[in-house]
């Protein structure tokens, strides 16, 4: 009994302290966005906006006027939604073949995702950089979305192969028997089963484009294409030796919105997703 | 590769028949029709500016002169390998790369046990241990940044009773507390990746030889080290893996909180910064390979030192 109640007061302890870990540091960047741009100025410490510092929803106002923050925004979205659908394509096609057909090459295709996922990102901007300046692609969304594509892919890959595998695919022909056409018995029994693993390949992909940073700065050099994040990074405001934090957080809080949505709505998913792709492959 | 060669065994055992060798010829070319994308746009944007790097790093090239490239052999190596600096950001990276590494292990892990034994609200602690995960990093280095700042941050007051801190207490204004932020915010931001992974490890590890261990009067800890963690090594090891060469590429936070000053630069800030900031492609092709080598060589020492088998840890549950 004794023990019982206190692993179960460790249990408490420690769920208090997951939370407080993960949110803490949000909840801080939420509050310093109410804070006023006057009062960031002259020195506002401690967590909250002191009284008379709050700032309302000004910040977040001033963040939507600001033509090149909203356009950052319109970019990230473009790129991560156009590499993430493109890039699942080529995955679902590629981890198909690896769990369903035999060839030689397999080993080679996961030996080859495997490596460019550990790949140093940094090492290829030099080269990138003048290879896209040459084809004429640098600081324009093509030129973002295609690395993105290819940093994905391994994840992805992974991630859907590990999924494929545990797909009953002999109810496809189980199927035909019963008199379903090759196609009713791919629609109707296959895609409902394989979905669930491709959506989350999906949101995987889709938060690695919106984290990346590397690319991001160093590929681009005008709003054309800039993404949220080197948006955040490059943002000064008008005292350059003064960085307006609330504009900032609000800004950050703006960037973070879209995540924590697909978070709360597709936790399961994302979890099953990211330790299938890291342990089980 | 033990799923592929159990994949093999469980295709063949559903189709007995002797294999039909015009149709796996076909088989084959199919499946290389379909990998074919996929490994070309990996290929195309690793393998080939990685060949390139390697060319141009043989000459002095600077795009601020691009007429005047000559070609000078190794030297730009032999520039880059004799500068403190070059080594100064290595032992850097290195030691965010050990430190991160080791404090996201053990609060990654008991963040798994605590996980592991929730039965209520599971969904609401996964998504907040998702949150993290999910925050951009360049993000998560602002946040902790005004956190650390002693004119709008918190954290000078909330550590007001440690020696030697007091609301004045400037974080940025040397290299020991500069380091201690950025690798608060890189420890934030990752370690509930790694508590997922160490949380499906510690899925793996048998209920019925942990109530033996219990029966036979094992205490907490022995239980620990003798049942529990010999039996998740598959899911630590690939989990450090994937996490030191993570740190080893540290770039976004550095980039933000610091931009290198004081001494914190990494070696991926001192590519970026010799190829984007002072368009030296030459030496910065030079720091690219050295960076590509250099993580091959962390790569191949963990899996070394630990003895990481990735067929081992890729065996389905």
């Amino acid at each position: 009994m004794a023990t019982d109640t206190k692993s179960k007061v460790g249990t408490g302890v420690g769920i208090a302290a997951i939370l407080i870990w993960c949110l803490l540091p949000v909840a801080w960047i939420v509050s310093l966005s109410f804070k006023s741009q006057d009062a960031v100025t002259n020195g506002s410490p401690g967590f909250f906006p002191s009284s008379g510092g709050g700032a309302g929803f000004d910040n977040y106002q001033s963040v939507f006027q600001n033509d090149e923050f909203a356009r950052s925004i319109l970019n990230s979205i473009g790129i991560s939604l156009i590499a993430t659908v493109l890039s699942v394509i080529f995955a679902t096609l590629a981890a198909y073949a690896i769990a369903r057909l035999e060839f030689g090459a397999k080993t080679f295709v996961l030996t080859t995702a495997l490596v460019i996922a550990m790949f140093p990102v940094v090492s290829l901007v030099g080269p990138l950089f003048d290879m896209w300046r040459t084809l004429g692609i640098y600081d324009s969304w093509l030129g973002l979305i295609i690395p993105y594509m290819s940093f994905t892919l391994p994840l992805a890959i992974w991630t859907l192969s590990a999924f494929f595998r545990e797909i009953p695919w002999e109810m496809e022909q189980a199927a035909q028997v019963d008199g379903a056409t090759s196609w009713q018995a791919f629609r109707k029994v296959i895609v409902p089963l394989a979905a669930p693993g491709v959506f989350t390949a999906a949101i995987l992909t889709f938060f690695f484009a919106w984290n990346d940073f590397v690319f991001g700065i160093s590929l681009t050099s005008t709003e054309r294409a800039r993404p949220i994040p080197a948006a955040l990074s490059f943002f000064v405001g008008n005292d350059p030796f003064n960085r307006p934090a609330s504009l900032l957080a609000a800004g950050a809080v703006v960037a973070t919105v879209p995540i924590v949505i697909i978070v709360l709505f597709f936790q399961r998913k994302i979890v099953a997703g990211l330790t299938a792709g890291a342990v089980k492959g | 590769m033990t799923s592929v060669i159990a994949n093999e065994a469980k295709s063949s055992s559903k189709a007995p028949k002797p294999p039909d060798s015009d149709r796996s010829r076909t088989e084959n070319r199919l499946a290389l029709k379909l990998v074919a994308p996929a490994i070309v746009l990996m290929l195309v944007v690793t393998a080939f500016p990685m060949l390139r790097a390697l060319y141009l790093s043989l000459f002095s090239y600077s795009l601020t002169a691009p007429d005047d490239r000559e070609f000078i052999g190794l030297s730009n190596y032999w520039t880059a390998l004799t500068d403190q600096l070059f080594w100064r950001d290595t032992g850097n990276t290195v030691f965010i790369m050990i430190v991160t590494v080791v404090f996201e292990l053990v609060i990654g892990f008991a963040f798994a046990m605590v996980m592991h034994k929730v039965i209520f609200a599971r969904g609401t602690i996964r998504t907040s241990i998702l949150v993290p995960y999910g925050v951009i990093t360049v993000v998560s280095g602002f946040a902790w940044q005004f956190a650390f700042s002693n004119t709008n941050g918190f954290i000078n007051s909330w550590l007001g009773w440690l020696p030697g801190i007091d609301a004045d207490f400037s974080w940025f204004d040397k290299y020991s507390t500069s380091m201690i932020a950025i690798m608060a915010s890189e420890i934030w931001k990752t370690t509930p990746f790694m508590s997922l992974l160490l949380l499906a490890g510690l899925a793996q590890v048998s209920e019925d030889m942990l109530e033996a261990a219990k029966v036979d009067g094992a205490t907490w800890w022995q239980r620990l080290y003798k049942v529990i963690l010999p039996n998740m090594r598959a899911a630590i090891m690939v989990a450090v893996l994937f996490r030191a060469l993570d740190a080893y590429r540290i770039f976004d936070n550095i980039f933000v909180m610091t931009a290198g000053a004081n001494g914190t630069e990494s070696i991926s800030f001192l590519t970026y910064r010799q190829v984007i900031e002072q368009f030296q492609l030459g030496i910065g092709s030079a720091l690219s390979v050295l960076l590509f080598l250099s993580v091959l060589v962390v790569a191949l020492v963990i899996v070394k030192l630990f003895r990481v088998n990735l067929a081992d840890a890729r065996q389905e549950s």
